[in-house]
């Protein structure tokens, strides 16, 4: 009993001291993002308990692999090599084209695009916060992930990677409520920012005003402006856009191509910042949006940031 | 000593149990029920074992919970701390509560570190406007009476409630 006299009064001291210092935790946290040390030397204490808790789905998949029949897998193997000559024949034509993009690209003085460097990691099914929208992966440093990394999947953009560890690292997803992504229409170049809705399967293209040329159907696809995402890769397909006369902008909302909440596997994206032909040929209006996808500077100086260049850029 | 240890490594084992649960993927209807399982757990240490888990345990459990949930680091823990603060405080009276009173202090309680998790996403500008937001609160006061004597049955076996007079 006498334990509790002698921690009584210091417990209130102790309890003031912790919160300040979670308070000073949060103010580093988020201003100067000096703590992945911190964070990523805890996620590593972390990683066997999310390893543990992925262990079932893991056993799941691997008994799936071993107790299927000849049968299925015969029919997958056909299956996938019928797609494989599908693919070769169409690399042959990327092929050449490349070769002549690359021709036409020196004629004109642009710099080369580079090839990307790609990994592929697995995501460790564990749930994260429920209201927003990570995912954990099974790669960290040990495997050259960087803050910032583009993740994609076999369809589209799937996310960034926002906090390394030593041997897992986690995405932000493009709808994650505070992810906003740069892109464009590939029908007619129109840039504009995709911001997450905070829902799995929708984005919302805010600040572009009535008489924007943009329909439903149209794919978005990254313009490679802000250095974070390589330019050209699918992000999503407009699902409506709802011009109401009372409002200052049209509502317009997409679907996101790549499958959020579905599938085991995603690619991990280097991608040489210095080469990209977009960015550095573009308006100075760039500049205003250069960081626009980093979830670094997220939320509140983001819309304000935006509001000028995307109603500029609309009315080119 | 041989006893404050046993009880400390039982508590740790079960704080362990509550980070996985915590972690567990569920379907997309049930994510927004998960109860609170870490803070729950550490309520029932603080309560019972007040001379071993107190408001240094809990702000390191929450640090923790902030690097699984992907929150700001101090987010989580701050509440906890407040959370368990108070329980410290009032482990002896919440201790001759009835289970009903114990779960409805609870309530109150993680009511209040909801709202610090939801202030500082507010002052982030990612609030989520969305009504399930408390719900978690709700189940794990449903979940505490359970939870407190599958815990206490834990702690029998395992650990050892000193005796008290």
């Amino acid at each position: 009993m006498q334990s509790i006299f002698s921690q009584g009064p210091s417990a209130s001291a102790r309890m003031i001291i912790l919160v300040l210092a979670s308070l000073a935790l949060m103010t580093v946290d988020h201003r100067w993002h000096q703590l992945e040390v911190v964070r990523s030397a805890l996620s590593t204490l972390l990683y066997p308990l999310q390893y543990t808790v992925d262990l079932p789905i893991r056993f799941y998949y691997w008994g799936e692999e071993v107790f299927s029949t000849r049968q299925t897998l015969l029919k997958k193997n056909r299956e996938y090599e019928t797609r494989y000559l599908e693919n070769r024949v169409q690399l042959q034509k990327l092929d050449i084209l490349q070769r002549e993009n690359a021709r036409l690209r020196q004629l004109l003085g642009a710099t080369p695009e580079t090839a990307e460097r790609l990994l592929i990691a697995e995501i460790i099914k564990v749930d994260v916060d429920p209201n927003r929208q990570l995912i954990v992966l099974n790669k960290g440093s040990h495997n050259d992930i960087y803050v910032g990394q583009p993740v994609i999947d076999a369809q589209g953009v799937m996310g960034q990677v926002i906090h390394v560890g030593p041997l897992s690292s986690t995405a932000i997803l493009i709808t994650d409520i505070s992810h906003a992504i740069p892109v464009q229409v590939d029908r007619n170049g129109l840039r504009a920012i995709a911001f997450g809705s905070g829902n799995i399967n929708e984005l919302e293209l805010r600040n572009l005003p009535h008489n924007t040329d943009i329909r439903v159907g149209d794919t978005l696809v990254t313009s490679g402006l802000g250095n974070h995402f390589p330019a050209n890769y699918p992000v999503a397909t407009v699902t409506s856009v709802k011009r109401l006369p009372g409002e200052l902008f049209a509502r317009i909302s997409a679907k996101p191509l790549a499958l959020l909440d579905q599938g085991r596997e995603v690619l991990l994206l280097w991608n040489n910042k210095a080469d990209n032909p977009l960015a550095a040929g573009e308006s100075p209006e760039t500049g205003g949006q250069t960081k626009i996808g980093t979830p670094a500077d997220k939320d509140k100086p983001k819309p304000a940031t935006d509001k000028q260049p995307s109603k500029q850029k609309s009315e080119q | 000593m041989a006893l404050i240890n046993r009880n400390f490594r039982t508590g740790l084992l079960t704080v362990i149990a509550a980070f996985m649960l915590a972690i567990m993927p569920l379907p997309d209807w049930a994510v927004k029920f998960r109860p609170d399982w870490v803070t729950l757990v550490m309520i029932y240490w603080a309560m019972t074992i007040p001379d071993r888990i107190g408001v240094i345990s809990a702000w390191l459990a929450g640090l923790m919970l902030d690097v699984s949930y992907g929150t700001l680091l101090g987010q989580q823990a701050a509440g906890l701390v407040i959370v368990i603060y108070v329980i410290h405080m009032q482990h002896q009276r919440l201790r001759a509560a009835s289970l009903i009173q114990q779960a409805i202090v609870i309530f109150f309680l993680l009511l209040i570190k909801q709202l610090l998790v939801l202030w500082v996403d507010g002052i982030l500008g990612r609030a989520p406007d969305i009504w399930y937001y408390f719900m978690p609160t709700i189940t794990s006061t449903l979940l505490w009476p359970w939870l407190y004597l599958i815990l206490r049955d834990l702690h029998r076996k395992f650990g050892r409630i000193p005796a008290y007079s």
